[in-house]
C-alpha cells in the first residue's frame, strides 16, 4: 500500500481574530511546473538552487510592451538595458525581437559588440565613460548620451582626432513630481543646465546632436510622471528647432517602469497596483503627440525599460535546508538561496510559492538564506505551508537585476537555465567552481606554504 | 508524553482546550499524533505508526515529533509530569 | 405586486468598538421598502460579530485579505457566486475598495453589480492628494504633506506647526503635540500601512460628518449631516445627532456635482472656531453610522443597491433633524461549533431564523 504524503505535524493557536484590516492570509497554489517543466526534474538535473528564465515570458512581455507603444505612437524603438540582465542568451532574445542595446560601461559595450549588435544601435549611457571608451564608441558610430559637462568637453576634444563626428544626446534630469528626484545624472532642466549644454553642443559644431534622453527614476508607480518628462523634453526640442533649426532624430524616455513585484512597505500587491505598459504608453505617447511636433516630424521614441520586461520571466528554485523555531516561537526556514543570489530581496517582498502539493495548514515563517551573515533574509514574514527538508520553493519575479547584481559572497553561484519556447531547458550560465572564483588570484611565493 | 485528558479534537482538526479556553487548528499528521496520544500510545509507538502510514524517514519524523511536542508543551496541552 | 428579491453580499461585519459599516448596511438593506434582501456576509476574520448575529446574514464566507491580490479574491468570489448567485456586492473597507474596483468589469460580466467610485475619483480624494483636490474644486482643506522620511517632519514643522495630524495612507490618524510624538507616530504608521505618511495641519473646531450617495452624474441622491456627540478613544462616534446645516449640505452637493461622485461616501468636516468649513477627509464608502441616515429617512444602502442594478433613483430631499444614534455593546452567546465551523471551513451558514446549520 502506498504511504500517505507526509506533512510535518503542526498546530496553530487560533488567535482572537479581529480584523486587523491588514493581514497576510494567502492561499497561493503550488508552482509545480515552470513552462511545463517539473520543478522537481529541474532540480534533479541542474541542482539547487537554480535560476530559471522563461524565453516564452520574455518574448511575450516584450511584445506586449512593444504593442502598447507602437499602437499609440508611429515610431518606437526599445533598447535592451544590459545592466538589468546581461546574460547573452537573454540579451539576444531581446535583440531578436528587435531591441537595440543600452549599455552603461565599456564592459557592457564590449558585451553588446560581442553579441553582434550593430554599433550604430548601441546607446552608451552612464556617468563613467573613459576617454578610450568614448573614442571607440565614436569611431563605431554608437549613440553617446552625455552625462556631465566634463564629458561634453572631453568629447569635443576627442572629436578633433576621430574620423567620425560623435553622435550624441544629453541626459536631462527634471522634476516630474517623483520623489526622490534623480538629479545626479545628466543636466538639470529647470535650472537651465540642459539648455546650456545643448547650446554648447550646437555652437561647438564638433558633435552631431541626435536626441534627448531622460531617465526619471526607478520603479515609478505613476505613469503621469512620464507625461511630464516627455513634455519637458519636447519643449527642449522645440527650442532647438526655433533657435538652430535643428530637428532631433529621437527622444529617449529611458526606463524605470515598475514590474509586478511588490515593494517592501506596500500594502497591496504590485501585481494589482503597478501601472501596465498600456498606462505608461498612453501617458508618454499622448504627451509627445500633443506637443508641438507636427505629425510628420515626430521623433523616434526610444525606451530603455529593463526591469518590467524581464522580471516576471525569472524564477529561483530553492530547497529547504532546515526548519527551526526562533526563541520567540516564530518559525524560520533556511533555504539554499539567499541574498547572494537574490539581491532584490532587499527591496521587494518576493512572492514565494511551494513546489509541491500541500494541505491548507499554514504558518507565518521567516525565510533565511544559507549565508552565515545576518543580512541574509529572503522574506521577513510569509505565510507558507509546512515545508519538509528538501522540499522546494519557487521565488517569483527574479529576472531583473539579480543575475547582474548578485554577489560572489561566501558561496558559489548556481546554474542558470533558460526554458525555450518548446519547453527544453538550456544551461545559459554554468554553476561556478572554485576555479572560477580563485582563478585570478595570485599568491606571493612566501605565502604559499602554511608553515 | 501524555496529553491533558479533557482535550477534544474534532474530525476537522479543530482542537479545544476547555481548561484554558484556547482553540487550535491541527493538520492531519498532527491530529493523528494527538489521537494516538489520547489512546495512550507511547512515543515509540507513535513513531512506528506514523512512519508506517506516511512516507517519512524515522529520523526525520522523530525530529518533527520532538518539535511538535515542544509546541504542545508551550501551549500547555501536555500533562506536567512529562 | 410582490417585491423583487436580491442576493446582496456585504463586507465589514466587524461591529466592534472601531466598527466596520457592514452590519449597519445590512440593517438598511433588510429594511428596504423596494426589495427583499438575502444577505451574504463576506468576512476576513473569525470573530467579526456580524458572522454570528441572528437574523442578519444567510451565509458568511471568509475572503482573502487585499494583500493577497485580486486573483485570489476573484477565485474566492467566483466560488461564492457559484453557490449563492450574488446580485450585488457592497464592499465597505477602504483598503479593499481598490481590489473591488479593479474587479468591477469582471464581476459585472458574471452578473454581479457594484456601485463604486471611479479610479480617478478614488485617487484624487486620497489623503495623499487631498491638498490638490481642495485646490481643484475650490474646497478648503487643511494643508497636508505626504512624506516618506521622518526627517522631513523637521522640514515642514514651520508650515504645519504643532499639534499636527499624522495619518496613514489607508487608516490611522494621531495628533502629535511635539516632534518626539510625530516621529513615533510616523514610524508606527509606516510600519503598518507603508509609505507615504501624511502630515496634516491641525484645525481647531467642531467635527461634523456627512454621509451621502452620488449617482455618478453629479446628482446627490442622499445626504445626511451629523454631529458627533460622543467620541471613543479611537476617535469613532459612539453617539451622534442629525443636524440641519445648509453650509454642510451646500458643500456636499458641490462635492458630488464637481467630482461626479459615484457611490457612497462620508465627508469628514471641521468647522473651525472662526466659522470656516474644512474638508478633512473623504471616505469613498458608506460609514459605520449610516444607520442614522436610514433611521431619519434616507436609506442609503437601499438606494445604492438600486443604482447598482441600474434603476433610476429619485433623490431623497428630506430627513428628520435632531434624531440621535447611540451605539451600544451587546453580548451574544455563540456556540463553539459555529466558531469552529467558520474557523476551519471558512464559511458559516445560518438559516432564516439565524440558527447555524451545516
Amino acid at each position: 500500500m502506498e504511504k500517505k504524503h507526509y506533512e510535518r505535524p503542526h498546530i496553530i493557536k487560533l488567535e482572537a481574530g479581529m480584523p486587523g484590516k491588514s493581514g497576510i492570509r494567502t492561499e497561493q497554489a503550488p508552482t509545480t511546473h515552470i513552462d511545463g517543466m517539473a520543478v522537481k526534474e529541474l532540480v534533479k538535473t541542474y541542482g539547487s538552487p537554480l535560476f530559471v528564465l522563461s524565453e516564452q515570458t520574455i518574448r511575450s512581455t516584450y511584445r506586449k510592451a512593444f504593442k502598447a507603444f507602437s499602437t499609440r505612437y508611429p515610431n518606437v524603438q526599445f533598447a535592451w538595458s544590459y545592466k538589468t540582465n546581461y546574460l547573452s542568451a537573454v540579451c539576444n532574445i531581446f535583440h531578436q525581437e528587435g531591441a537595440w542595446a543600452e549599455v552603461v560601461s565599456g564592459f557592457e559595450y564590449d558585451k553588446a559588440i560581442a553579441n553582434g549588435v550593430d554599433p550604430g544601435k548601441i546607446i552608451f549611457n552612464g556617468p563613467g565613460k573613459s576617454r578610450e571608451e568614448l573614442i571607440m564608441a565614436t569611431e563605431k558610430g554608437s549613440l553617446i548620451h552625455i552625462d556631465h559637462l566634463d564629458e561634453l568637453y572631453l568629447l569635443i576634444e576627442v572629436a578633433e582626432k576621430t574620423s567620425q563626428k560623435p553622435r550624441v544626446s544629453i541626459r536631462v534630469n527634471m522634476d516630474t513630481g517623483i520623489y526622490p528626484m534623480w538629479d545626479r545624472f545628466g543636466f538639470n532642466y529647470e535650472s537651465g543646465q540642459a539648455w546650456d549644454a545643448l547650446n554648447k553642443i550646437m555652437h561647438s559644431g564638433k558633435l552631431e546632436l541626435m536626441g534627448l534622453h531622460t531617465h526619471i527614476g526607478t520603479f515609478i508607480m505613476t505613469a503621469t510622471a512620464y507625461a511630464i518628462a516627455a513634455t519637458k523634453l519636447a519643449d527642449l526640442a522645440r527650442s532647438l528647432q526655433q533657435k538652430f533649426n535643428h530637428h532631433l532624430k529621437y527622444i529617449d524616455i529611458g526606463g524605470g517602469f515598475a514590474s509586478k513585484n511588490t515593494l517592501k512597505g506596500s500594502y497591496l500587491p504590485g501585481s494589482d497596483t503597478n501601472p501596465s505598459f498600456d498606462e505608461y504608453a498612453e501617458a508618454i505617447s499622448s504627451a509627445l503627440i500633443n506637443s508641438h511636433f507636427s505629425p510628420g516630424e515626430l521623433p523616434l521614441l526610444i525606451l530603455e525599460t529593463g526591469r518590467a520586461l524581464v522580471d516576471e520571466a525569472g524564477y529561483i528554485i530553492s530547497s529547504v535546508i532546515a526548519n527551526k523555531r526562533l526563541s520567540s516561537g516564530r518559525r524560520a526556514t533556511i533555504l539554499d538561496a539567499g541574498v547572494n543570489l537574490l539581491f532584490t530581496a532587499f527591496w521587494y517582498q518576493h512572492q514565494v510559492t511551494v513546489a509541491q502539493g500541500v494541505s491548507q495548514h499554514r504558518e507565518d515563517t521567516t525565510l533565511y538564506g544559507p549565508l552565515c551573515m545576518n543580512i541574509d533574509c529572503v522574506r521577513e514574514s510569509v505565510n507558507l505551508p509546512m515545508l519538509n527538508i528538501n522540499d522546494q520553493v519557487v521565488i517569483h519575479h527574479t529576472g531583473a537585476y539579480n543575475v547582474t547584481q548578485w554577489m560572489q559572497f561566501i558561496t558559489l553561484r548556481p546554474n542558470v537555465v533558460l526554458i525555450d519556447e518548446n519547453g527544453n531547458a538550456h544551461v545559459i550560465r554554468e554553476s561556478e567552481t572554485l576555479e572560477s572564483v580563485t582563478g585570478g588570484e595570485k599568491t606571493p611565493e612566501h605565502l604559499i606554504k602554511l608553515r | 508524553m501524555k496529553i491533558k485528558h479533557q482535550i477534544a479534537i474534532s474530525d476537522t482538526g479543530f482542537l479545544f482546550n476547555p481548561a484554558t479556553g484556547e482553540s487550535f487548528t491541527v493538520n492531519p499528521v498532527g491530529a493523528e499524533i494527538i489521537n494516538l496520544l489520547r489512546e495512550g500510545h507511547t512515543w515509540q509507538e507513535i513513531i512506528d505508526k506514523i512512519t508506517e502510514m506516511y512516507s517519512v524517514e524515522r529520523n526525520s519524523f522523530e525530529k518533527d515529533l520532538h518539535e511538535f511536542a515542544g509546541i504542545m508543551k508551550m501551549h500547555q496541552l501536555l500533562d506536567k509530569d512529562e | 405586486m410582490s417585491k423583487p428579491r436580491y442576493t446582496i453580499a456585504v463586507t465589514g461585519l466587524n461591529a466592534i468598538d472601531s466598527p466596520g459599516p457592514g452590519v449597519a448596511v445590512i440593517r438598511g438593506l433588510l429594511e428596504a421598502a423596494s426589495f427583499d434582501a438575502r444577505i451574504i456576509g463576506l468576512a476576513y476574520e473569525s470573530l467579526e460579530p456580524g458572522i454570528y448575529m441572528p437574523n442578519l446574514t444567510n451565509h458568511t464566507y471568509q475572503i482573502p485579505y487585499p494583500t493577497a491580490g485580486t486573483d485570489e479574491l476573484m477565485e474566492r468570489l467566483t466560488y461564492i457566486h457559484s453557490r449563492e448567485n450574488i446580485d450585488v456586492i457592497i464592499p465597505n473597507f477602504d483598503a479593499e475598495l481598490y481590489s473591488f474596483m479593479k474587479l468591477e468589469p469582471k464581476l459585472k460580466q458574471m452578473g454581479i453589480r457594484m456601485f463604486l467610485p471611479t479610479f480617478e475619483q478614488f485617487e484624487e480624494r486620497h489623503k495623499v492628494n487631498l491638498t490638490k483636490f481642495g485646490e481643484k474644486y475650490g474646497i478648503d482643506v487643511p494643508l497636508g504633506i505626504a512624506i516618506t522620511d521622518p526627517a522631513e517632519i523637521y522640514k515642514h514643522e514651520k508650515e504645519l506647526d504643532f499639534p499636527l495630524m499624522v495619518k496613514g495612507k489607508w487608516y490611522d490618524a494621531y495628533i502629535a503635540y511635539n516632534m518626539e510624538q510625530a516621529r513615533n507616530y510616523f514610524n508606527k504608521i509606516a510600519a503598518k500601512w507603508g509609505y507615504p505618511v501624511i502630515l496634516q495641519k491641525f484645525v481647531h473646531g467642531t467635527e461634523y460628518n456627512v454621509t451621502g450617495l452620488g449617482d455618478g452624474n453629479g446628482n446627490t441622491i442622499a445626504a445626511v449631516p451629523m454631529r458627533k456627540q460622543y467620541i471613543t478613544d479611537k476617535g469613532k462616534a459612539w453617539a451622534g445627532i442629525s443636524i440641519a446645516d445648509e453650509n454642510l449640505m451646500d458643500l456636499t452637493r458641490r462635492f458630488v456635482e464637481s467630482t461626479g461622485w459615484r457611490g457612497g461616501f462620508e465627508l469628514e468636516m471641521m468647522k473651525s472656531n472662526d466659522g470656516r468649513y474644512y474638508l478633512m477627509e473623504i471616505n469613498p464608502r458608506i460609514p459605520a453610522w449610516v444607520y442614522l441616515a436610514v433611521g431619519v429617512g434616507q436609506n442609503i444602502p437601499e438606494a445604492l443597491t438600486r443604482l447598482a442594478l441600474g434603476e433610476k433613483v429619485e433623490p431623497y430631499t428630506n430627513y428628520e433633524v435632531g434624531k440621535l444614534f447611540i451605539r451600544y455593546a451587546w453580548d451574544m452567546i455563540v456556540d463553539r461549533s459555529e466558531f469552529e465551523n467558520y474557523s476551519v471551513n471558512g464559511e458559516l451558514k445560518k438559516d432564516e431564523h439565524g440558527k447555524e446549520t451545516l
